[in-house]
């Protein structure tokens, strides 16, 4: 598993535009509510956590249609799903090839963005915090929806609306953990939320992938 | 010595019965090549053998036992070659497989060039470099010599009558005739 981490990671380095693209929508999805809603810092910071939590969330989203989509155009799947791991091995190694490659550059990248919105620096770390198993899973999430929607028509579509919903937990728990006078509760559901999903979003994702293998 | 046996195989693709009760029996040393005209079931009798496709009917043996009853381990026995090349344009041909690989296939001139400038011929090369390099006993090859010139069928026959010397064993679906010695031959 580790050869086959390295070697996605070789690859995404290669194709270092789809990490730079995330990257990039993060920071100007951002940089538009300023915009929007004006420069006043008592409006930016009430809205800042919500905001960075929401735009890493899309962010995130971007390099997921080619998670798989180009292992299954070019006949690398097969290969894949025939390298003596289990499928759902195979779907943890890409899971944490896009947290590693999109997860930990959004994090790095979440504190100056919300110290840009305003957000008060003493909540900066509990941002950073949640965002932590918070982008975790969302890469799990969106690697079973990658795998799920591997193979049908307007699977760039299906994916959000499959990964969004399911991240809506996430989300509450996330961004009202940032801003609570009582943070450890909404921090306990998300590792609950990063527990269950560790095991069980590989394990649907490797039963979607060998799907569509056949 | 390995013995790979096929009884009464059986597969569904979606709702259509693409093979039915198909048997054959390959010992080491052996090559099978599958015969029949597009759509007969050759590459799915091949996906099936892998393990990809899942069977309806039927028991595939590895030395007497289920083949198919534990699938990464039997993965470790295979050797594949799809119709696709599985080839990563971002990486370079000597990223993708080891020099005596590349070399066997004579790309050895175009160890470091990304695999995005390799003609198609030279692609299906590097894709039959990477199941040489494998060591595994049992290639499952899926229109090997597509795309290839007539000096590439013939290194890659060599590599084929090499396998087959050390005991390995070859299911190939091919169009072209294969000029190897003991070809069975397996009409779909």
């Amino acid at each position: 598993m580790i050869a086959l981490i390295l070697r996605e990671l070789k690859l995404s380095l290669r194709h270092g535009a789809d990490t730079t693209a995330s990257l990039l929508f993060f920071i100007i999805a951002g940089t538009l509510f300023p915009f929007a809603l004006g420069p006043g810092p008592t409006t930016l910071a009430a809205i800042a956590a919500g905001v960075v939590w929401v735009c890493a969330l899309l962010a995130a989203l971007l390099p997921l249609d080619r998670l798989f989509g180009a292992d299954y155009e070019d006949g690398t799947l097969d290969l894949l799903l025939l390298s003596g791991l289990p499928a759902y091995g195979v779907a943890f190694a890409k899971t944490a090839v896009h947290w590693l490659t999109t997860g930990l550059p959004l994090l790095i990248i979440a504190g100056p963005l919300a110290i840009m919105l305003r957000l008060p620096a003493e909540h900066v770390p509990l941002l950073l915090l949640t965002l932590l198993p918070g982008t975790m899973l969302l890469s799990l999430l969106g690697t079973l929806a990658a795998a799920i929607t591997l193979g049908a028509r307007r699977a760039a579509v299906l994916m959000p609306l499959i990964t969004l919903p399911l991240m809506i937990p996430t989300l509450i728990f996330g961004a009202a953990a940032v801003t609570s006078a009582h943070p450890s509760a909404a921090l306990y559901m998300l590792a609950a939320m990063f527990c269950a999903a560790l095991p069980l979003a590989p394990l649907g994702a490797g039963a979607a992938l060998k799907a569509a293998a056949e | 010595m390995h013995l790979l046996t096929a009884s009464n195989l059986s597969v569904f693709r979606g709702e259509r019965l693409v093979l039915s009760n198909v048997s054959f029996s390959l010992p080491a040393g052996g090559i099978l090549v599958l015969r029949g005209e597009n759509g007969a079931g050759k590459s799915t009798l091949l996906r099936t053998l892998a393990g990809l496709t899942p069977l309806a009917a039927g028991a595939l043996k590895w030395d007497n036992e289920d083949a198919l009853n534990d699938l990464p381990s039997h993965a470790k026995r295979i050797a594949w070659l799809g119709h696709l090349d599985a080839v990563k344009p971002a990486l370079t041909a000597a990223e993708h497989v080891p020099a005596a690989a590349l070399a066997a296939v004579g790309l050895s001139a175009y160890a470091e060039l990304p695999a995005r400038l390799l003609s198609a011929g030279q692609k299906r090369r590097l894709a039959i470099a990477r199941v040489a390099a494998s060591a595994k006993p049992l290639w499952l090859l899926d229109e090997p010599t597509t795309g290839l010139d007539a000096a590439s069928v013939l290194r890659f026959l060599a590599l084929c009558e090499t396998h087959r010397q050390g005991g390995g064993m070859i299911i190939a679906s091919t169009h072209t005739p294969l000029e190897l010695s003991g070809v069975e031959v397996l009409t779909l």
